[in-house]
């Protein structure tokens, strides 16, 4: 054992550990493992949500992987990851990189900039929604035609409304780890850098930048996972329209179970997402060398 | 192992006396690139803002001709008292039952656990544990809605508070956990074993020394999840059906439906739910900010 002072509490103490985490432990079991193996069950059974429950074996999955809306919602959902942290990476680094600095305007910032975090995704939809209404809104009351598009009626266009309206809700909270993380960096790797002549963008590339790297993971990591469950923002904004443009997995599952009535092909996409999930999860492990939770047991 | 010192450990802006010595730092060149991208994001942070701020006090007549960005001449709450009438109180005090419902048990068995997990990481139980909550985080817990409906069905707790609670609280445990298990292992091991000397138990050293010690992290998540859940949608959607039991967010979403038309009366709707919110950030603005950059950051 690393323990720094070596021997393990006695026997007596040692035997409470377990019973504090259970709590805890019945908690997420009971709704959030025993529902993530019931998804999977459910999957393979036909019920309408109110009535009974019956084994249909592969009947769903056949349902599902034969549906040509599945590559178009994995598509859509994708592409909105891919999109949104795209855009929201840089932007969050370079906010969080100056947030961490010194600045005469922080209090000024602070006050505004957080706000989108304290917002729910609902009330930040129907904000949008009227905003960007193409009759009535920010666009047609200014009387400039570049802004009075039907900005949720066409496919595109929606799609980068979605984009932008997930990236104005969620920059601060990544900027703010991102600040987190500059704060971290030893001042000394800075101080070395300037004795050494180098400038402020190369010290921002050659110390910043490569010292973020598991900041970067971290925010990635909650990012990609995140937006998979990117569901009442879409819901209340596009209900994935235009058509099936904004449709996402975690909608599309929605419509499919409680507004269709058809729990198992539901659960089906509810297991694709699942996989999905675990997937980015892993392969962002990867590409880190570690990730978030690895290295949290790396100490012990 | 750790290599570093504990002090150099913590993270920063979690003390007074820290954030004094950051700030006493020599002054660097600034930072032109990032000032220029902080003043366009406040700008585009506060345009929408402002607009629903200033819409939602317009007539609705008024709203139709006058120009968005400017303020209106004759302010008017008309928009406000026709929310507070449509039982804003009612769902007011839902959201703050279901937050408080769950926050408070979700914090308080998270911090046991967090507690648990770094005391008795030479335990193989434990360690499984940890695995299962961190497993959480990879997981989009909201795919788990199917289920959970079903459980709640026949638990008998379909529309009522208790079943937006329930689920609530264990999709706040996986970042608990790892949050609060971060902060529990900076606690120096010599003020463990002192306790130990004294003969306290794991209970009273928890609560005695972990707990007021590791207090900012336990606010940040109170507030994180608070926010969280205040703001949650899904589970209201699914697991509630009549209209008393509403929250706000859902409430919100069925007054947009029922006064599509009259847009100041639905931004002003807006605004009176975000505002409980935006009062309690006014306050713990601070608090909220530098936990949040501490908690997610290592």
């Amino acid at each position: 054992m690393s323990s720094l002072t070596g021997r393990p509490p006695g026997r007596r103490q040692r035997s409470i550990l377990p019973w504090l985490a259970t709590p805890a432990l019945v908690l997420f079991v009971g709704f959030a493992v025993i529902p993530l193996v019931g998804v999977f069950a459910l999957s393979f059974t036909t019920w309408d949500g109110i009535g009974a429950i019956h084994p249909s074996g592969l009947a769903s999955w056949r349902a599902v992987l034969t549906d040509p809306r599945l590559p178009h919602a994995l598509w859509v959902t994708f592409m909105v990851m891919a999109v949104s942290w795209a855009v929201q990476t840089p932007l969050s680094i370079l906010l969080g990189t100056f947030l961490a600095g010194r600045q005469r305007y922080r209090a000024v910032l602070g006050v505004v900039y957080f706000v989108p975090l304290m917002l729910s995704s609902a009330a930040i939809a129907i904000a949008y929604k009227a905003l960007l209404d193409p009759n009535f809104g920010l666009g047609a009351g200014l009387k400039l035609p570049l802004l009075s598009q039907d900005w949720l009626g066409r496919p595109g266009l929606a799609f980068g409304v979605v984009v932008f309206v997930v990236s104005w809700q969620f920059v601060p909270f990544h900027s703010l780890i991102y600040q987190g993380g500059v704060q971290q960096i030893p001042k000394s790797l800075y101080e070395a850098a300037q004795v050494d002549g180098a400038g402020r963008i190369r010290q921002f590339f050659s110390i910043t930048l490569p010292q973020l790297k598991y900041t970067v993971i971290t925010s990635s990591t909650l990012m990609v996972v995140g937006s998979l469950t990117f569901f009442d923002l879409i819901f209340v904004l596009t209900e994935g329209g235009p058509g099936d443009a904004t449709r996402v997995l975690a909608l599309d599952m929605y419509k499919r179970g409680f507004q269709a009535s058809l729990m198992g092909p539901a659960s089906v996409i509810a297991v694709i997402l699942v996989l999905v999930g675990l997937a980015l999860a892993l392969l962002l492990r990867r590409l880190g060398g570690r990730d978030a939770g690895a290295s949290q047991l790396e100490g012990a | 192992m750790t290599t570093t010192l504990p002090e150099a450990r913590r993270p920063p802006g979690t003390s007074p006396r820290d954030r004094q010595r950051r700030s006493s730092r020599p002054a660097r060149r600034r930072n032109w690139v990032g000032g220029l991208a902080g003043w366009l994001w406040l700008v585009v942070v506060a345009v929408p803002l402002y607009w629903t701020l200033i819409t939602s006090l317009k007539a609705q007549s008024h709203y139709y001709a006058s120009n968005p960005l400017v303020p209106p001449g004759d302010p008017t709450l008309d928009n406000y008292r026709l929310v507070v009438e449509s039982d804003f109180l009612r769902y007011f005090l839902n959201s703050v039952v279901v937050t408080a419902g769950a926050v408070v048990p979700a914090v308080v068995c998270s911090f046991m656990a967090a507690y648990a997990i770094v005391r008795g990481r030479h335990l193989r139980v434990l360690r499984a544990m940890n695995g299962l909550f961190l497993m959480g985080l990879a997981i989009p817990l909201q795919a788990t809605v199917i289920p959970v409906y079903l459980i709640i069905i026949k638990l008998q707790l379909y529309d009522s508070l208790p079943a937006l609670i329930l689920p609530s609280i264990a999709f706040a445990v996986p970042l608990s956990v790892l949050v609060l298990a971060n902060f529990v292992r900076d606690v120096p091991k010599e003020l463990f074993d002192s306790m130990r000397v004294d003969g306290a138990t794991e209970w009273t050293t928890m609560w005695r020394l972990a707990a007021p010690l590791t207090r900012p992290a336990i606010l940040t998540v109170t507030i994180f999840n608070a926010l969280t859940i205040w703001n949650g949608f899904l589970l209201p959607l699914v697991l509630t059906q009549s209209p008393e039991r509403r929250t706000l967010p859902l409430a919100l979403w069925t007054f947009q439906g029922q006064y599509g038309v009259n847009v100041p009366a639905v931004l002003a709707a807006v605004v009176l739910t975000t505002l409980p919110v935006l009062i309690l950030y006014a306050f713990g603005r601070r608090q909220l900010l530098s936990g949040l950059t501490a908690g997610f950051s290592r």
